[in-house]
This record gives C-alpha cells, structure tokens and sequence, in this order.
C-alpha cells in the first residue's frame, strides 16, 4: 500500500536527510521543522532582534508583540480560553521542575504524589525527588498487559492522602492513550492537583484542556514541529495561584530593593530572565502551519502508516512489541537478539530509530528489558520510508539470527 | 612502530572489507574470538557504565605488559572491543598510554563508532582503560 505524505515537502530537512540516505523515524525523540519556521526564525533575526517586555522602543515593541502573538496561539491550541494562562518555560522538562519547585509548600510529610509506571523520566524525576525532600509518598499506578494505566488500581491507590497526580497522556514507549479522564476525575474528587504531561500527546491531534479540566498541561516545543529550547506549561488561574515563584532575576520582579523584592503574577512572574524569544516567535509560525492544516488527514495519514508499521512487525518472526501500541510509535524487541546490534546495523542502514530505555528506565525494567527499539511516526513520514525501514530490519536479522 | 600481530591481522582484513554488511560479518567474527570473562569478573566494580549493553572491563599487568580482558552481551560491541584489545595487549604502560586508539579505528574504518552521540561505549571502555594503566 503507497502512503504518501502530502507534507513532506513543508519540511526541507527530510529532503536533505534523503539525499545523505537518512530514512528519519525519531520523531517522539524530536522532530523536523516547517519551513514556516525556518522563514520566521529568519525574519526575526534579518530583521531586528529585541528583548521583550522592557523596552519601550520600536523594534522592543515589535518583538513583544509577536512573542505575545504566540502566546495567544498556544491558548488558542489548547482551546484554554480565559481559564488559564500560557507561562513559556525552557523545555518541558523545565516546565515540571518549575512545578515540582513552586509547589513543594504545598506539601505535608506522608502526603502523597500519584504518577504512573509509564512516566518519562522528566516526569518522575521532579516528584520522586520533592517526595524525598519533603519525606512524602510516591505512588506508582501500574499498567495493564496493553500498557494502560490500571484504572482498577488507580480507584485504590488515588486517596484522600493524594495531593498530586501527574500523568502522560500519551507514553513515549507505549504509544497508547491514557484514560485521563477516568483519572483526573479520580484526583479531583480528592482535591488533588492535576499535571498532565502532553509531551507526546500534543503532537497527536488536538487536545482541549477545558474538557480534560487538568490543573496543568505541559509540553515540549521541539516535538510539536516546533523550535528546541522552549516549553509551554499551562495553567489554570487558580491552579497557577497556588505556584510559588521558583527562579529569579530579570522581568519576573514587581519591586526590589537590596532585602525584599515583590513578584509578578504569572505568566511573567514565572519567565525570569530573557525568555527564547525567536524560538517563541518560531513556534508560533510551527502553530500556524499546523492549524491550516486538515486535522482529519493527517490522524488518518498517521493511523494508516502505524498500522502498516505494526502489521509488518507482527509479520516477522520473534519480534514482540511492548504493550499494544495505538498510534504515534512502537518499541520492539527481537528473541535472541540484543537491541543494541539491531540498533548498530540499522545505523550503518542510515536509519534513525531510537535505541535504549527511552529515558523510561523502571517502564522498561518493568518489562524484564534493559533496552528496546523504537520507532516513530511524524506527518511527514511515508510508506517508504516503512519499507526502507522493513528492508534494513530484515538485511540486519539476517545477520544477527 | 610495529603492530602487535593480532593487530596487523585486524587491519589487513577491515582494510579490504567493502559495506557494512561485510563489516559487520568480520565485527562479529573478533567479537566470537573474544575469550569469555569468567563469571567472577563480571562485578559491579568491572562494569563499564555509558553501554547500551551490559559490558565488563579487567586488566592486569604480566611482567609488565597489560593484558586486559573484557565482555559484552551485544556481539557487535564484543566485535569493538575484541580490536581494542587486539591492539593494546601485550603493551607496556608507556607504550599503552601512547597509543593513539581513534586513529587505530580510522584506521579500521570504524571511527563513526568513537562519535561521541554513540552509546556503544567504546569511549566509556577506552576512559576505563587509561584509568586502569593509571
């Protein structure tokens, strides 16, 4: 069956890595940008380059303008309306540290934060970390066999001791949707806070976070076709309320002198220093693109391509997938063969598929594996670059088997 | 300088190997000839950590030449290794810390393996090696 992507031209990178015969299937890993993008980060820096929120000149304007233009975007995207408000941060990653942080006084001893077994590493870490300064609890929802969180044991372990609970929407090894409605609600009925970690989810669709009814939403630019260095957290007004400050400096201060200093509300009070103002201005050209684009073909140009993908793994002998994978990736493993010589001779096949835990080291214990391979669909991706990819799979097992 | 023997043999036969599936057949070769750690060596102390797999590292001084001794459990990276070792045992100290090991795999044709983006650990085993010669 021929998929081709009618995107894949609005990427120029893919052509380039064609021409070094590179067949990129990394996308959960980061992905390739638009030329939108690439024009506005240009016309940004070709045409004047100014810090934002400060200066009361021309170019200073301009530059604030387009920054807050994105912001406005962001919203828009995620359809938060005027419940909440977009605070950029340096990368999702930053965006759940500056949760982990402004929250933490929050926190009693034996209180408790609920994640589940799924979580990327950026989304453990920051809790599992506050749970050992404030000598709280970490609990861990486990998953069933298809890699869904366990509603059955999410009804037990979510608590009136719950304070927190912080979910991916969508596992960067899994590829399933996770029942976040089913689970926030749990939360809510006991009050806790809600953090939804849409790193991979965003990219998929579009999400409401009105409907999800999350206290925070985060995700990471990069993934979402967009520029690297920069994260959106977003947050509802009374959810944000509750944030202490966390960094300091430049633009995120009402008032100082030498002892005391007054902090903004948010958004500025959590955007200290200068903020990545092109990759913010990029984003939104990333969002505009994405937004003119028809939604509904390009889930179903991405179903058909992840069914293609699964169907052909489940062709070849020995392989099994972790979990049962939906949309968006597959992680695989081979019998008998070691996912690092797979991902050596498929390599040396110029193809870019991801190898190792995945930044999900207990996820993959939990799976007895010290590593899987993954690989990962974007919009631009096409049946040929499966059947490249299929051809190098089985060039290489013939080697290893 | 000459190369030790097993060396010379290594360069002789990844000189003349032509596309990577050649090259792999040939990694896998050294990586069978490799002498299997014993059980007893295999602790955390002589794990190389920055593998993608589960790899050891030992060494030793015989009368003043290193021989070094080492496993893997993917058999490509045994391959690497069984050329490192191919070319740094039987040295001394001096001449070990001497020994340009990039360009010993330019010279094999396998220095994309030694990018620093790569978490075969090769880079780890060499950094263990210098500590080990001191």
């Amino acid at each position: 069956m021929l998929l081709p992507s009618p995107w894949r031209a609005d990427f120029p990178a893919i052509a380039a890595l064609q021409r070094q015969d590179q067949t990129y299937l990394d996308n959960a890993a980061t992905t390739q940008k638009p030329q939108a993008l690439l024009d506005a980060l240009t016309h940004y820096y070709a045409n004047g380059a100014a810090n934002v929120h400060r200066a009361q000149h021309l170019p200073g304007a301009h530059a604030t303008q387009a920054f807050e233009n994105t912001r406005h975007k962001v919203t828009q995207w995620l359809n938060a309306g005027e419940c909440g408000q977009i605070v950029f941060t340096h990368g999702a990653t930053s965006a759940l540290n500056l949760l982990a942080y402004g929250l933490e006084h929050q926190f009693n001893p034996g209180d408790e934060i609920v994640i589940s077994a799924l979580e990327h590493h950026a989304n453990l870490l920051p809790w599992q970390q506050l749970a050992q300064r404030k000598k709280l609890t970490l609990v861990v929802l486990p998953l069933d066999a298809d890699g869904v969180i366990d509603l059955d044991a999410a009804a037990r372990l979510i608590t009136p001791r719950t304070r927190l609970l912080a979910v991916s929407q969508l596992s960067n090894v899994l590829g399933v949707w996770q029942p976040l409605p089913a689970l926030l609600a749990m939360a809510k009925a006991h009050d806790a806070l809600t953090v939804v970690d849409g790193a991979q989810g965003v990219v998929h669709g579009r999400h409401d976070v009105q409907v999800l009814g999350c206290d925070f939403y985060v995700f990471s630019s990069h993934k979402l076709y967009g520029p690297d260095g920069l994260g959106v957290l977003f947050g509802r007004h009374e959810a944000l309320a509750r944030l202490q400050h966390w960094q300091f400096g430049g633009e995120m201060v009402q008032d100082a002198d030498y002892q005391h200093a007054t902090f903004r509300p948010a958004p500025l009070g959590f955007e200290a220093g200068t903020p990545p103002i092109a990759s913010v201005i990029a984003l939104g050209a990333t969002l505009n693109y994405l937004a003119n684009l028809d939604q509904a073909a390009v889930e179903a140009h991405e179903a058909a391509l992840h069914a293609l993908l699964v169907e052909g793994l489940k062709q070849r002998q020995g392989i099994r997938l972790l979990g049962s994978p939906q949309l968006a990736l597959v992680s695989f493993v081979v019998e008998g063969v070691h996912n690092a010589d797979l991902a050596h001779l498929l390599t040396e096949q110029g193809i870019a598929v991801r190898a190792g835990h995945h930044c999900a080291m207990p996820l993959l214990k939990g799976f007895g594996l010290a590593g899987a391979i993954r690989v990962s669909l974007a919009l631009y991706n096409d049946s040929e670059d499966l059947e490249r990819f299929f051809v190098a799979l089985d060039q290489a097992l013939e080697l290893l088997q | 300088m000459t190369l030790p023997a097993d060396a010379q043999a290594a360069l002789d036969s990844f000189e003349h190997c032509s596309g990577w599936e050649q090259r792999a057949r040939l990694l896998m070769q050294w990586g069978q000839r490799l002498p299997e750690l014993n059980d007893a060596d295999k602790t955390d102390a002589n794990r190389v950590h920055g593998c993608e797999s589960l790899m050891w590292l030992v060494g030793e001084q015989v009368d003043g030449h290193w021989q070094f001794a080492a496993s893997s459990e993917a058999r490509l990276i045994r391959g690497l290794v069984a050329l490192l070792l191919a070319r740094v045992n039987g040295l001394s100290t001096q001449a070990l810390q001497q020994v340009d090991l990039p360009e010993w795999f330019n010279q094999l044709g396998l220095s994309r393996q030694l990018s620093p983006s790569r978490s075969n650990g090769l880079n780890a085993v060499l950094v263990r090696m210098r500590e080990l010669a001191g």
